[in-house]
């Protein structure tokens, strides 16, 4: 799993993310988004191009998670390592 | 010597972060971003790691995902040593302990105050245990409600149309659930948007098949003989057989376990400085008290130095940041926590935005767009200053009024806009309710500047 948050605050609906993890992200009328919170690891490198693509980066993936991505190791490896 | 002692804050220190969400869990990335290297815990009444709430009122009841996967993305592996599950239910100021439900004791060097709110209950225990009578904040009522809406419910009944009760009942129209929604002002949204805008939220819900009940109250719930919800009896003496209700009557701060404790904290939240250091009950300002996310309140220059308590997520996010970054600064180095209230809400497919603090409005001006298309600028007066803005469908606009916002900019706007149409050539009374008359989910409330709360008992010294 790969965890994200969308800051909404800063989100105008460019909807860069919903064409490129159209999985992940998808337009609810003409500016709302909806995304899911727990994208699937096979949405990795797309939820990525999202993230580069966002024009008010308004998207945040667990660091965790990227970093376990590479190395081939479990995501969500953050709560193992903090007790 | 100063900075000796802070080096060794750093260096050894113990850091106890009290509320395991958002505000929590951003403050204590930031102390380890900043360099703190001593023992951090984190403390949280819930048995799970933090998550995000928003989606828990939009997505998560929409099957864009699940109310228990909304996990918080983490910056940084924070090193914590967690203690999920077990409540804070005291405070020792004196010895520098925070209490825990389980009778375990925390000390600590610097304490981070994050306990956020919770969900006002229905005020009447037996009818708020009836089996179908739901409140929407944490993960588990995420999951039971949207567990109970796919089974299919025949009529929900939603309590309050401030921003959750309307997101609710948005989720619902969506799924083709029935749903009424009962609201005791005269329209949705008044208590944080005003009359005006209430009016076009208002024609949203019926344009999309929501039964919309302004100006009344529940009276009562009516549960069966297996002691499931049937109906709910309202104050017109009308009554509505529904199997499933929402109690959606805004929050209540997490301050019940610091009474007796001396901080200032109340049913209004914990009065902070600028720089997140909680007071007293006296008024003064503690040194090792930090306070951060919606149980806080602090002065704001921008509003006239009240005190603002906000129900954020963005707040939740800048305040923790400046709480922690000033937990390991020196008092010259330390920051001011100003930043402009923004939120926004999503709802019968229409995304609304605001910045600044529309409440202190007296009148509105619609500088944009038009609200019959539902796609419109609205901007807030107060005492011939941009105060506040609201946008439906037209965020792109807002960053401009923050600016205006913040600059003190006249009001009304003394330039031309784009877009600008009949209705917007004229502020007109911004509508709000009598602040003395709680609403729901007002989302932005100024507290006056006390930093004691009211309920604070006054004994003369030397007494």
């Amino acid at each position: 799993m790969l965890r994200l948050v969308v800051d909404l605050n800063r989100c105008q609906g460019y909807a860069q993310c919903a064409f490129l993890a159209p999985d992940v992200f998808a337009m609810h009328g003409d500016e709302g988004l909806l995304y899911d919170p727990q994208a699937q690891d096979a949405q990795r490198e797309r939820v990525a191009q999202a993230v580069a693509a966002c024009p008010v980066q308004a998207i945040l993936v667990d660091e965790l998670d990227m970093a376990a991505a590479g190395s081939g190791a479990p995501a969500a490896t953050g709560e193992a390592s903090d007790g | 010597m100063a900075d000796t002692a802070l080096d060794h804050l750093k260096a050894n220190g113990r850091i106890v972060v009290v509320g395991a969400s958002l505000a929590g869990l951003r403050g204590a990335e930031t102390l380890r971003e900043k360099g703190f290297k001593g023992s951090l815990t984190m403390i949280g009444d819930e048995p799970y790691e933090p998550y995000d709430r928003p989606p828990l009122s939009k997505q998560a009841l929409l099957g864009m995902g699940t109310a228990e996967g909304t996990a918080l993305p983490r910056r940084r592996d924070i090193d914590a040593e967690w203690r999920l599950g077990v409540a804070a239910s005291g405070l020792d100021m004196a010895a520098r302990r925070v209490k825990l439900a389980d009778g375990d004791e925390v000390p600590y060097d610097r304490l981070l105050i994050a306990t956020g709110v919770r969900a006002r209950p229905w005020p009447n225990q037996a009818e708020g245990e009836l089996d179908g009578v739901f409140v929407l904040r944490t993960r588990d009522d995420g999951v039971a409600l949207a567990r109970r809406l796919d089974a299919g419910p025949r009529r929900v009944l939603v309590i309050g149309a401030g921003f959750t009760g309307s997101e609710i009942a948005s989720a619902c129209r969506e799924r083709g659930v029935e749903v009424t929604v009962a609201e005791r002002a005269d329209a949705p949204l008044v208590g944080a948007l005003g009359g005006v805008i209430g009016a076009v939220a208002a024609e949203l819900h019926r344009e999309n098949g929501v039964d919309l009940r302004t100006g009344i109250m529940v009276t009562a719930l009516e549960g069966d003989s297996t002691g499931r919800v049937r109906a709910a009896h309202f104050s017109d003496g009308t009554s509505l057989e529904c199997d499933v209700v929402v109690v959606s009557l805004g929050a209540q701060r997490n301050t019940d376990w610091l009474a007796g404790s001396g901080l200032g904290a109340g049913p209004r939240g914990i009065a902070c400085d600028a720089g997140c250091r909680a007071f007293d009950i006296r008024g003064i300002v503690t040194d090792d008290i930090f306070v951060a996310g919606d149980v806080a309140r602090s002065p704001h220059p921008l509003f006239g130095y009240q005190f603002l308590s906000l129900e954020h997520w963005g707040n939740a996010v800048s305040q923790a940041e400046t709480a922690a970054h000033n937990m390991l600064s020196e008092s010259t180095d330390r920051r001011p926590h100003i930043w402009v209230p923004a939120f926004w809400s999503s709802q019968f497919g229409v995304s609304i935005k605001s910045v600044g603090v529309p409440s202190m409005g007296t009148e509105i001006m619609i500088t944009q767009g038009s609200r019959a298309e539902r796609r419109f600028t609205g901007v807030y007066g107060y005492q011939g200053r941009v105060i506040g803005a609201v946008t439906f469908d037209n965020s792109r606009w807002l960053q401009f009024y923050q600016q205006q916002i913040e600059a003190t900019a006249p009001f009304p706007p003394p330039f031309p806009t784009v877009d600008r149409r009949p209705e917007g050539q004229k502020p007109l009374p911004a509508d709000f309710p009598d602040p003395s008359v709680p609403t729901h989910g007002p989302t932005v409330t100024l507290s006056g500047y006390s930093p004691a709360d009211r309920r604070l008992t006054f004994t003369p010294a030397g007494h």
